[in-house]
């Protein structure tokens, strides 16, 4: 029932395959901003595409109201803030940096952190530990490994 | 670096493969109960006041329009329903508006984006059970909402607070889930 | 009856899986050399019983056979044969029997490949081969049956969605397979070393070609989905982070560094812990990407419809395989001591680096991929992650990894001093700062593309300083020793020339990249002799008419784009309509040149005039040309003398030392 449903809201709305010449702004560098502020803001309706790319029609309602407020003078943080008051967090396609998204933001700085931390203390107790004699068997796999050309 | 950290560092990747493991069987889990929706969004304006507006009547249906200032001080809770007659879950949740109707809950809807010749017909075809009734034909005021699709079914309560929104038809298990509870909790 | 052949087909591969499990491994654990021989031809079982079965659920979908659910559910008898073909693996069921017919080819390959493998380690890899097989193969019989019957038959099939009716489209999920089951290999690999207790250079060796063979062919399978997005989708994207993009980006993150790190391991018995756990992790992630799209838990373009009861099913097998490989590897990992000893500035130390910068950033994918179901799980926080997080947190981590890219394989092994490395990549530097300077001053101050080019010129001319030096092209101060130079270039072994032709292949990639950024589009409404300019070209539209397809109807635009008066080409951008699913696609008309795409898109019509939306995407094609450079490298890497031969050689050599 569930998928029903949803396949019945898929159809739902007429859908505006390209988009009109006529909601573009008239000025370059304006429409240029309006779209750049599009590509921060999720189509509801949508899986993962911004207002820009999607052919909803509630997407379309938006990248209309981004343009008005980029043509009233808004800043692009006012425009997003006038989208993310209406819809939440969900609109934002790039999350808001509060606690739930600590982690998130931290991720590079947590990873590379992590690693390197990870290669110090390997190498620092690798460094003191002495190395383990090589059996007989290694030997002769080392001298093979010797006789091969290697890059 | 001793052996035994050593072996909590290869514990690690265990560790963390049983954690997100953990959390994936929670999210199956919360799909069957329904508490985890990958899909559900959340409103903005739960806990609050609708946004300010005024709309015209849908032209044609005799039924009183209203407004922002009109939410408040309800002599009882109201349902308000965003649909449209080329809106094709409108019509699975439109006995179940019908049915509340009958019960005498008030029942108020905004034609979205629709021809009201259009929805008149449907109202004509499918039954009328809406106490007043606004058009939106721009689809403006539904974004001051934070709708993003129709039908969408918004639960105010008697001093003018959003208590409830649901996406999508409002099917017989979620009246009697989740707008029955609402009635008789906000009554 | 082809049906129910094919089904008795599947059960008779789990069954001849489960013997490959037990068989070999409890031959292993028992020294019994018997049952470990049993293996090789278990496993050629297995690949026969899949593969019936699989041939059985293409000939239900060639005929159209529709008293089987599957076909009605996905084909349609007006579709082309190609697509009848592929609708076999388009959807849920069929895809998992391609999925495990991978698997056992792998099985089929490691048996009939792997003769010079030592017994015990060919028996435990291919055991842990049929393990894995097991699991899929109960999925697929348990709950997701592929040759389930409908009576009475349906009239015809209910069609495959037409956005997927397209050849791209159709090979994408067979190289993509390839891919990530092909670390299934490394996988059992690891996991066999982790049963004996010792990772060694010969390991290393045995390990290098499944991962680079998988690499490649994951390689390939993304840049083909991404080359589709590109044209099919006809908004000029080629890479939108969507989930189950970044699901196929994360075994390939992982596969990179372990391509790498098995390097060391083979040249210096070094990072042999961690090259284990990487190659656990390029299957874990391989499973995790399973899991993703088939379970539902994801919001995304791409995902099958879902189900629940498969997801736990599925998460229940990705516990099982990695849960317990990550248990074992905690188990056995402490008492594998590490050997090869190196400074930080070596090519060692430069491969580390390489690791640390590419799980880095495979962490950042994986946060942000599942982030946001996280914090729906553990916050009730409902967030969107989408490209403008990814592009602003993996940048930081790019960068070094492309700085240190050309660097490192010139870095010799152990000890290395930075100075003559720098001195043999000063004109790459030249290069790649003309280029950033040169965009900056010609296409204005966009930092981004003139970044792109610069670490473009960067990666292709280190690639070359590479070879170059490699062959001592520029030894002689005087004059260049060409005889003995191509002397030595015959001589070079193939893995560094794989080696530079990847590296330049990415920098290949990132010029595609970096031109995209300076792509330039036009949206407008065109009567029939009307005309814009973009990109330098004229773009005229000269008339729109009706055009019947085999399964669709359309309207066809033509538009006659030119240069200067002189005629480039003709574009017939489509908006086509399928009958059947009562879909609208739009079809986006491609000229590919060397010097970037020529891409046109057709809207609506409205009171005589059309809506085209027309695209000049510079150096568009060489994101992908430069994809099939990397996949070439990894072919040309396996083909190298030393992972053919040295196997044997190193075994003989480990006999002879035993019988000593």
């Amino acid at each position: 029932m569930k998928k029903l449903i949803l396949a019945l809201l898929l159809l739902a709305g007429p859908a505006f395959a390209v988009g009109l010449p006529s909601d573009m702004l008239p000025d370059p560098a304006q429409e240029q901003r309006a779209r750049s502020i599009g590509r921060e803001l999720r189509c509801m309706v949508c899986q993962n595409e911004s207002i820009e790319e999607s052919q909803a029609s509630l997407a379309r309602d938006l990248r209309l109201i981004v343009r008005e407020r980029v043509a009233a003078g808004d800043s692009d943080q006012a425009v997003i803030r006038y989208i993310h008051d209406r819809y939440g967090d969900f609109v934002l396609l790039r999350p808001p940096f509060n606690l739930a998204t600590l982690a998130l933001w931290g991720m590079p700085v947590l990873a590379l952190g992590a690693g390197l931390m990870g290669i110090l203390l390997l190498r620092r107790r690798a460094a003191t530990a002495e190395p383990a004699p090589l059996s007989p068997e290694e030997q002769a796999r080392l001298a093979a490994l010797e006789k091969d050309p290697t890059a | 670096m001793s052996l035994t950290s050593r072996r909590a560092l290869m514990l690690a990747p265990l560790g963390l493969a049983v954690a997100g493991g953990a959390g994936f069987y929670g999210m199956l889990r919360g799909m069957g109960t329904g508490s985890y929706d990958p899909r559900g969004v959340p409103s903005v304006l739960i806990g609050r006041a609708p946004p300010d507006f005024t709309l015209p009547p849908l032209a044609g249906s005799g039924k009183p329009a209203f407004a922002a200032a009109e939410l408040r001080d309800l002599p009882s809770p109201v349902l308000v329903n965003y649909w449209a007659s080329w809106c094709v879950p409108c019509i699975i949740e439109h006995p179940q508006l019908m049915r509340l109707s009958r019960e005498g809950v008030p029942v108020w809807g905004i034609n979205y984006k629709d021809k009201p010749q259009d929805a008149g017909a449907f109202l004509t075809r499918h039954g009328d059970p809406f106490a007043r009734l606004a058009a939106d034909e721009s689809g403006r005021v539904a974004i001051d909402w934070g709708v993003y699709g129709v039908p969408e079914t918004y639960f105010i309560d008697r001093q003018g607070i959003i208590r409830w929104r649901w996406a999508g038809p409002v099917t017989p298990e979620v009246l009697d889930g989740d707008i029955r509870p609402l009635l008789r909790r906000y009554a | 009856m082809i049906a129910e052949l094919g089904h008795f087909a599947l059960a008779l591969a789990l069954a001849l899986a489960l013997a490959q499990t037990v068989v070999p491994l409890w031959g292993a654990a028992r020294h019994d050399a018997r049952l470990m021989a049993a293996a090789g031809p278990l496993a050629f079982g297995h690949l026969l019983a899949c593969a019936a079965g699989f041939a059985a659920l293409l000939v239900a979908f060639a005929v159209n056979d529709t008293s089987v659910v599957n076909v009605v559910q996905n084909s349609h008898s007006a579709k082309p044969m190609l697509y009848k073909l592929a609708g076999a693996w388009g959807n849920h069921e069929g895809s998992m029997v391609l999925w495990v017919l991978i698997l056992a080819l792998c099985g089929g390959a490691v048996a009939g490949f792997g003769r010079d493998l030592p017994t015990t380690l060919k028996a435990r890899v291919l055991g842990v081969l049929g393990l894995v097989a097991v699991g899929f193969m109960a999925f697929i019989l348990a709950t997701s049956n592929p040759f389930g019957r409908v009576w009475p038959p349906a009239p015809d099939g209910q069609g495959l969605n037409p956005v997927l009716q397209d050849p791209g489209l159709a090979f994408h999920p067979p190289l993509l397979y390839l891919g990530y089951v092909g670390f299934a290999v490394t996988f059992a690999f690891a996991v066999a070393a982790l049963l004996e207790g010792r990772v060694d250079a010969a390991w290393g060796r045995w390990v290098r070609p499944w991962a680079l063979a998988a690499w490649s062919f994951l390689t390939l399978g993304i840049a083909l989905g991404s080359w589709w997005a590109y044209y099919e989708l006809g908004w000029g994207g080629y890479w939108f982070w969507d989930p189950v993009e970044n699901a196929s980006l994360l075994p390939w993150l992982a596969g990179t560094a372990l391509l790498h790190s098995a390097v060391v391991v083979e040249k210096r018995e070094a990072l042999k812990v961690w090259t284990v756990l990487l190659a656990l992790l390029a299957f874990g992630f391989s499973l995790l990407g399973t899991f993703l799209v088939r379970s539902g838990v994801l919001n995304s373009v791409h995902a099958f419809a879902n189900d629940p009861e498969r997801g736990v099913f599925i998460l229940a097998l990705l516990l099982f395989y990695i849960g317990g490989a990550f248990a074992l590897f905690a188990w056995r990992g402490p008492a594998m001591a590490p050997t090869g000893m190196f400074a930080p500035l070596s090519r060692e130390g430069g491969l580390v680096l390489n690791n640390l910068l590419l799980c880095s950033a495979a962490a950042v994918v994986l946060a942000g991929t599942l982030w946001p179901m996280f914090a729906d799980l553990l916050f009730g926080q409902k967030i969107s992650v989408g490209p403008p997080f990814f592009n602003t947190a993996i940048l930081p981590l790019t960068v070094p990894l492309v700085l240190a890219m050309a660097a490192g394989p010139l870095l010799p092994w152990k000890r290395a001093k930075l100075w003559p490395v720098l001195q043999r990549l000063w004109w790459a530097a030249l290069g790649a700062a003309a280029a950033l300077l040169l965009c900056l001053a010609f296409a204005g101050w966009r930092v981004g593309p003139a970044l792109g080019f610069g670490a473009a010129l960067w990666l292709i001319l280190g690639a070359a300083a590479d070879i170059a030096d490699r062959i001592a092209l520029f030894r002689h101060p005087r004059f260049l020793h060409l005889g003995a130079a191509w002397s030595r270039a015959k001589g070079l072994p193939r893995a560094a020339w794989g080696a530079a032709m990847a590296h330049a292949g990415l920098g290949v990639t990132l010029l595609g990249v970096a031109g995209m950024g300076l792509a330039t589009d036009n949206l407008s409404a065109l009567r029939p002799g009307q005309s814009v300019t973009l990109g330098g070209y004229e773009w005229r539209l000269d008339k729109v008419e009706d055009a019947i397809g085999p399964n669709w109807s359309a309207r066809r635009a033509t538009v006659t784009v030119s240069r200067n008066g002189a005629t480039v080409t003709v574009l017939h951008p489509e908006r086509r309509f399928f009958p059947v699913g009562r879909t609208t696609t739009t079809e986006a008309a491609i000229e590919t040149g060397l010097s970037g795409d020529l891409y046109a898109v057709m809207g609506e019509e409205q009171d005589g005039a059309t809506v085209l939306r027309l695209h000049h995407n510079l150096l568009a094609p060489w994101i992908w040309l430069g994809a099939v450079l990397m996949a070439l490298g990894g072919a040309i890497s396996l083909t190298d003398r030393r992972i053919r031969v040295a196997a044997p050689a190193t075994k003989r050599a480990t006999a002879m030392a035993a019988k000593a």
